[in-house]
């Protein structure tokens, strides 16, 4: 395991919508009656597990990136800075000096190369964490505020702070963004496995095979869940087969679930299809944690 | 020409089956362009015959000579991105970390680092199997800045627009509020909101309407799977109307939606119900984009 003891399970799919935050906020219920867990949406643009829990205190805690800040009176227009900057974030506009906080990457490269220490950097708010805790759990939502276009800083910020807590349980689950891009990437950095959870219709295999690759790229552990198993072809199924993948769970498609859910209610207590599920990937984690220790 | 984005905040709720549907309805008159580059679907259900491919560059990423490199470090000390580390003998640089700022080019004492342009994707001119221009791309695996490969395809498709005298651009959105969507806002006429009756659904649809908001662009709301749960069903009406945004219509929890899929055809080519209920809609749009 990455670090001394704990398990890092991050859940990811190319495809929005499979099941991802029905999956990791019923495996974190689930799993937090008999140990400690820590459930981490990472999903910072759309975050939704929050919404299955009811928790009485929550802390919250701005989340910011630096950003430099123009100092007029310093300038001397020498144009090092708009030079510098590859994101096109800091642009001269006449005698200014103007910072494109959306652009910029926080790579201080114009900030220190400066010759007049003209651009400090300045913290800018991005968002925020939550931290509730629960019978068990602890559940950290980051929300990226509504005009915020940039994830990854968010989710950098949130892994600092999940590293950063007092008491860690040894099982963390990480619910990750959907797609294949920089904010999965992002997420999954630092987890021992990833579960991707998919649905067995032409876009859930075409966005899996996204997804695989991206995994492999990064040289991740994976294995797949199959949601709403039935609803379907057998295509995905027959193509995890092909390429060895492990598929480590199957929840059945079945309406009433698809009601629980949109009622955000946990469903697992009362739908044994999906508690048999999360059994069978309860041992499926031990097994895993047991190789990596 | 009038551009029509669709969007849903919360993904998988059913904006690419849509997206295709309107696309078969209004056969003759549009451009499709899949902005959905991080997990693009539309090739799918419109079976492209691709004209042109290109391969996509945006941005650079870092390159170290190893010939060159003393080990200095300074490179390492100065990369805010976690990218560089010593590797067997030299400093290497991981590409999936670099997000291309070039400070450690300017700081090796060797000249060492040299920046490179990014391949970030391939992007697609084709035509659609109803006969359209479609614009549409790839974005490669873990890639960076999937909102300039959106802006590239919407791009092509205002060009493809042009060329083949279209009415309407069809544009099939990314799941979230961040830079995708926020990239694929430019230059929008209407704005296509696919939701479900969901609360991760209306929360969903709360935060993307904020962003459209702050862009002024006018939108109007599809709900789809309607009848799983009624409450928040309503919750969504309710928002919709106090939001200034327009009732389009509701298309009904139906396993002919995912079975269309399964052939390969769009939801209005397989099933009759659904037909009218996406005629109803196309009709909606029609007229709200005719009197913007």
């Amino acid at each position: 395991m990455t670090n001394s003891g704990i398990f890092k399970l991050a859940i990811a799919s190319g495809k929005g919508g499979t099941g991802k935050t029905l999956l990791s906020t019923n495996l974190a219920d689930y799993l937090a009656r008999k140990q400690a867990v820590l459930l981490a949406d990472l999903d910072v643009e759309e975050p939704n597990d929050a919404l299955f829990f009811h928790a009485e205190n929550k802390v919250i805690t701005p989340q910011y990136k630096m950003i430099p800040d123009w100092q007029s009176d310093r300038c001397t227009l020498c144009g090092d800075c708009t030079r510098q900057c590859k994101f096109h974030a800091v642009i001269r506009l006449g005698e200014f000096i103007t910072v494109f906080n959306e652009l910029c990457h926080s790579c201080y490269a114009c900030s220190d190369l400066c010759p007049e220490q003209a651009l400090p950097m300045k913290p800018y708010r991005m968002g925020e964490t939550r931290h509730q805790i629960l019978n068990g759990l602890q559940l950290i939502e980051s929300r990226l505020d509504v005009g915020q276009e940039q994830a990854v800083p968010l989710i950098h910020a949130t892994q600092k702070y999940i590293c950063e807590l007092e008491s860690k349980p040894a099982i963390q689950i990480l619910d990750c963004p959907p797609g294949t891009s920089c904010p999965v990437v992002a997420a999954v950095d630092g987890a021992d496995l990833v579960l991707l959870v998919t649905e067995p219709t032409p876009f859930g295999l075409n966005d899996l095979k996204l997804a695989v690759e991206t995994m492999r790229q990064i040289d991740k552990a994976f294995a797949v869940v199959i949601n709403r198993q039935g609803m379907g072809d057998d295509a995905v199924e027959n193509w995890c087969k092909s390429e060895n993948i492990t598929v480590a769970a199957r929840i059945p498609y079945d309406r009433q679930l698809a009601e629980q859910y949109a009622a955000a209610k946990l469903a697992w207590c009362d739908n044994t299809a999906l508690e048999e599920a999360l059994e069978e990937l309860a041992l499926f984690i031990q097994q895993k944690q047991v190789q990596y220790a | 020409m009038r551009e029509i984005i669709v969007l849903s905040g919360k993904g998988g709720t059913g904006k690419t089956s849509v997206t295709a549907a309107l696309g078969v309805l209004a056969a003759g008159k549009a451009v499709i362009a899949d902005c959905d580059v991080d997990a693009a679907n539309m090739h799918l259900l419109m079976q492209p015959v691709v004209l042109k491919k290109e391969a996509f560059f945006s941005g650079e990423l870092a390159e170290i000579d190893p010939e060159a490199c003393i080990n200095c470090g300074k490179c390492e000390e100065v990369c805010h991105f976690d990218a560089i580390h010593q590797g067997f003998e030299k400093y290497e640089t991981q590409p999936l970390r670099c997000e291309g700022c070039g400070y450690c080019e300017v700081v090796c004492p060797t000249n060492a680092i040299s920046m490179h342009a990014r391949r970030s994707g391939d992007f697609f001119v084709s035509t659609a199997r109803t006969g359209d221009p479609m614009a549409h791309a790839r974005l490669d695996a873990g890639a960076d800045n999937s909102g300039k490969l959106v802006a590239k395809v919407k791009e092509e498709a205002k060009k493809l627009g042009n060329q083949h005298q279209r009415d309407l651009i069809l544009v099939d959105g990314a799941p979230g509020i961040g830079c995708p969507v926020v990239s694929s806002l430019a230059g929008a006429n209407y704005v296509v909101l696919v939701t479900e009756p969901s609360a991760s659904g209306l929360h969903d649809l709360k935060r993307l309407v904020e962003v459209l908001q702050k862009f002024r662009l006018q939108a109007g709301c599809i709900i789809n799977k309607a009848d799983l749960n009624p409450d928040q069903a309503e919750a969504l009406r309710t928002f919709s109307i106090e939001n200034n945004i327009d009732l389009l219509g509701e298309i009904p929890y139906d396993s002919a939606f995912t079975a269309a899929m399964i052939q390969g055809k769009t939801i209005v080519e397989s099933d009759n119900q659904l037909k009218q209920v996406m005629n109803s809609i196309y009709i909606s749009i029609q007229h709200k984009i005719n009197v913007l």
